[in-house]
C-alpha cells in the first residue's frame, strides 16, 4: 500500500486508463498545458499524452458535454471535466436529454461511454455559483450512473470503472477532498459500481454519508464513541446504482438511521435513502430517520453563514443524540 | 472634451485601482474569504463605458466585477464590506467578491457563471423597451465568455428586437490560462457582430477616452431605439486570474508591454503634457481617493459578520 491524495488518485486512474485504451481522451476548460486543471487533477497529462488527447476547450460547457456525447456514440471514450459542479447546469440538456437517453430511446443501438467529472461542495467561501451539491438531480435521471467517491482509494477505483463502463457516468468529486490522503494498493484495482463500503463498523446507529460528509460522519462517530455509542458509517460510493442491500442490512442491525449529505434537504439524496429504508426496513427502526443536509438555501458567501448551512460533525452528533 | 469630465474619469480609474490594491492587501492579511479576481489594469473599460451612463441605466457585471460597480457609482464602504463578508455589505455577506449588486444605481448584479449575464442584459433591454423609457443596459463580459452559447443567443435576441443594449467585451486576451487565440479563430470578438447584423467595434481598452467615445455612439444608438452594439475593448489584467494564479502562461515581454500601456499612467501623462491638469490637482485627488479607500477598509473591518441564522432568510420574498 502507499499513501496518495485524492487528486493524485484520480490522476492515476486517468493515466492508467489512457494507457490501457487509446480511445480514452480528456476534454475540458483549462485542463491542458497551461493550467493543468482548476484543481490540478490533469497535472502534466497534456505533456504526457499530447494535446490531441488532453484537450483544452473554450468556455462552452454545453459543447464540451455535447461533443463528448457525439464522440462517445462513435467509438471514443471521452472524459469531460466541468470545472465546477454548479456549471453542469449549462450542459443539462446534453446530459439529461441526450447522454442519458440515447441508449434507451434509440432501442439500444448505441452506447454512451462518457464520464463527466466535476467537483461539488462548499466550504471554501466561493458563494452560490461555485459551491452547490447537485448529485440528486442526476439520480433523478434514468440512464445515468452517479459516482461519489470519498477517499483516494474509492476515487481511483471508481474512476477506472466509470471510464470502462458503457453508460454515461456523472462522476462527482469534492473540492475539499482533493488534498486528503489515503492508502491505495500498489497493484491495479477497480471498484464495482453499486457496492457500498462500510467505512466504520458499529452497532447502535447507522450513518449513511457521502463524499466530504463521510469524513465528518467518521469524526462524529469517533466523538460519540466516548459516550459509549457505537456508530456504523456506510458510504454508498455510487448513488446510481445504489447498494440498498448494504444500507438496509446495516439499519436492520442498528435500528437507527441518519443520512448525511451536503445537498439541499428537500428531494435530496437523503430523501431517497430514507424512503428506501422506510419501504424495506421500517419495522426494524427504533426511532425516526433523521436527514442532516443543507437547509434548502443557496450557499451563502460569508464564512459565518456558510458554516451554518453545511452539515458538520456537530450537526451530525446533534441529530444522532436526538434519536438514540 | 470637457476637462472636468476627463478629470472625473481619472479619479474613478484611480479609485478602482487603489480599491483593488487594498483588496489585495486585505486578502494578504486573511481578511478576504474565498477568492478574488482583480480588475487592476482594465479600469479604462468600466470607467469609459459608465461615464456615458445615467444613474437609471443598467449594467450587468461579472466575477471580475469590482471595477464595473465602482464605475457605476457603487459605494466603496458597502462594496468592501461585502468582499470581507460583513453584514454591512451590499448583500449582507451573502454574495461576496463575485456577487456585488446595487439595484438602486442600476447595478443588476455580478454573476460568476461566465456568460450568464449576456441574456440578462438583453432582458433588461427588453424591459426598457416594453416600459417605453430611454434607459440603456450594458453587459460586461470577457473574451472567454464570448464562446458561451449565451453570447450567441443573447446578442441575437437583442439584435432582432432592436433592444437598447451595449455588449462590452473586455478582451484581456486570456480566460484563466487559455489564450484567446487558442479558442477563437477570428482575431477580434467584435467581428462576430456581423453575424447578428449589428455594429461591432474593436477599440483600445486601455484608452479611456477611446472607450468613452466608442460607447457614447453605442449608447446614443441604443437610446434612439436602433438596437444593440458589440464593443470590444482590448485590455489586460495586471495580475493573475485569481489571487493564487502566478500567471506564468503569459510571456514576460507581453506583460511588460501591457504594463507600459497602463490606462491610468497613460491618461495622467497625457493630461500633464496637455497642461489640462496640474500635478498639484492630481496629487490632491490621489490623496482624497486614498483616504476614501482606506475609510472603506476601516468600515469593512469594523463591521460585524452576519448572524449565522440569517443564512436561512431571504430564499423567498
Ligand atoms: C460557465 C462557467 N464556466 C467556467 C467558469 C470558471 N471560470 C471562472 S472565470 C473563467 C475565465 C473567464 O474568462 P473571461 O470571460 O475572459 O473573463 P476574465 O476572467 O478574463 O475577466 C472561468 C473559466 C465559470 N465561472 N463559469
Ligand atoms: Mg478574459
Amino acid at each position: 500500500m502507499r499513501e496518495i491524495t485524492y487528486r493524485d488518485a484520480l490522476r492515476e486512474a486517468l493515466i492508467e486508463e489512457m494507457q490501457r485504451d487509446k480511445t480514452v481522451f480528456l476534454l475540458g476548460e483549462d485542463i491542458g498545458l497551461y493550467w493543468e486543471g482548476a484543481f490540478k487533477v490533469t497535472k502534466e497529462l497534456a505533456k504526457r499524452f499530447g494535446v490531441e488527447r488532453v484537450r483544452d476547450t473554450p468556455i462552452s460547457e454545453s459543447a464540451i458535454v455535447g461533443a463528448a456525447v457525439g464522440a462517445a456514440i462513435t467509438g471514443m471514450r471521452p472524459v469531460a471535466e466541468i470545472m465546477f459542479g454548479d456549471l453542469v447546469t449549462l450542459a443539462m440538456d446534453q446530459i439529461v436529454n441526450q447522454a442519458a437517453k440515447i441508449h434507451y430511446m434509440f432501442g439500444g443501438q448505441a452506447n454512451v461511454p462518457l464520464v463527466i467529472r466535476t467537483p461539488f461542495g462548499g466550504g471554501v467561501n466561493i458563494a452560490a455559483h461555485h459551491s452547490q451539491s447537485l448529485e440528486a438531480w442526476f439520480m433523478h435521471t434514468p440512464g445515468l450512473y452517479v459516482a461519489t467517491p470519498s477517499t483516494p482509494y474509492d476515487a481511483k477505483g471508481l474512476l477506472k470503472t466509470a471510464i470502462r463502463n458503457d453508460n454515461p457516468v456523472v462522476f462527482c468529486e469534492h473540492k475539499l477532498l482533493y488534498p486528503i490522503k489515503g492508502l491505495i494498493p500498489e497493484e491495479e484495482f477497480t471498484i464495482p459500481f453499486g457496492s457500498a463500503d462500510i467505512k466504520r463498523e458499529g452497532a447502535d446507529v447507522t450513518i449513511v454519508a457521502t463524499m466530504f460528509m463521510v469524513h465528518e460522519a467518521l469524526k462524529a462517530a469517533e466523538t460519540l464513541e466516548k459516550d459509549n455509542l457505537s456508530v456504523e458509517v456506510v458510504d454508498p460510493r455510487t448513488l446510481i446504482p445504489l447498494d440498498k442491500e448494504a444500507i438496509v442490512s446495516s439499519v436492520k442491525k442498528t435500528g437507527h438511521l441518519i443520512v448525511v449529505t451536503e445537498d439541499c434537504k428537500t428531494a435530496g439524496v437523503g430523501a431517497e435513502i430514507a424512503a428506501i429504508v422506510a419501504e424495506e426496513a421500517i419495522d426494524y427502526l427504533d426511532a425516526p430517520i433523521r436527514r442532516v443536509a443543507e437547509p434548502d438555501t443557496p450557499i451563502p458567501f460569508s464564512p459565518t453563514l456558510e458554516k451554518f448551512v453545511i452539515p458538520n460533525e456537530e450537526s451530525i452528533i446533534k441529530a444522532v443524540k436526538e434519536i438514540v | 472634451m470637457d476637462t472636468e469630465k476627463v478629470a472625473e474619469m481619472y479619479r474613478k480609474m484611480l479609485e478602482i485601482r487603489l480599491f483593488e490594491e487594498k483588496v489585495f492587501e486585505l486578502y494578504g492579511q486573511n481578511l478576504v474569504p474565498g477568492t478574488i479576481h482583480l480588475y487592476a489594469g482594465e479600469e479604462a473599460v468600466a470607467v469609459g463605458v459608465c461615464s456615458n451612463l445615467r444613474k437609471d441605466d443598467y449594467i450587468v457585471s461579472t466575477h471580475r466585477g469590482h471595477g464595473h460597480c465602482i464605475a457605476k457609482g457603487a459605494n466603496l464602504d458597502k462594496t468592501m464590506a461585502e468582499i470581507l463578508g460583513r453584514r454591512t455589505g451590499y448583500c449582507g455577506g451573502k454574495g461576496g467578491s463575485m456577487h456585488i449588486a446595487d439595484f438602486s444605481i442600476g447595478v443588476l448584479g455580478a454573476t460568476a457563471v461566465v456568460g450568464a449575464g449576456i441574456p440578462i442584459a438583453t432582458g433588461a433591454g427588453l424591459s426598457i423597451k416594453l416600459r417605453g423609457t430611454d434607459q440603456v443596459a450594458v453587459c460586461f463580459f470577457g473574451d472567454g465568455a464570448s464562446n458561451q452559447g449565451t453570447f450567441h443567443e443573447g446578442i441575437n435576441l437583442a439584435a432582432i428586437w432592436k433592444l437598447p443594449v451595449i455588449f462590452v467585451c473586455e478582451n484581456n486576451l486570456y480566460a484563466m490560462g487559455t489564450r484567446q487565440t487558442q479558442v477563437m479563430l477570428t482575431k477580434n470578438v467584435a467581428e462576430r457582430a456581423c453575424a447578428y447584423g449589428i455594429p461591432g467595434v474593436t477599440i483600445d481598452g486601455n484608452d479611456v477616452l477611446a472607450v468613452f467615445q466608442a460607447t457614447k455612439e453605442a449608447v446614443l444608438r441604443a437610446r434612439r431605439g436602433e438596437g444593440p452594439t458589440l464593443v470590444e475593448c482590448k485590455t489586460y489584467r495586471h495580475k493573475g486570474h485569481s489571487r493564487f494564479d502566478p500567471a506564468t502562461y503569459r510571456p514576460k515581454e507581453e506583460v511588460e508591454e501591457w504594463l507600459s500601456k497602463d490606462p491610468i499612467t497613460r491618461l495622467k501623462r497625457q493630461l500633464l503634457q496637455e497642461g489640462t491638469i496640474s500635478n498639484a490637482v492630481l496629487a490632491e485627488m490621489e490623496k482624497e481617493v486614498t483616504e476614501s479607500v482606506e475609510a472603506a477598509a476601516q468600515f469593512a473591518k469594523k463591521s460585524s459578520f452576519p448572524l449565522p441564522g440569517t443564512a436561512l432568510e431571504g430564499v423567498y420574498v
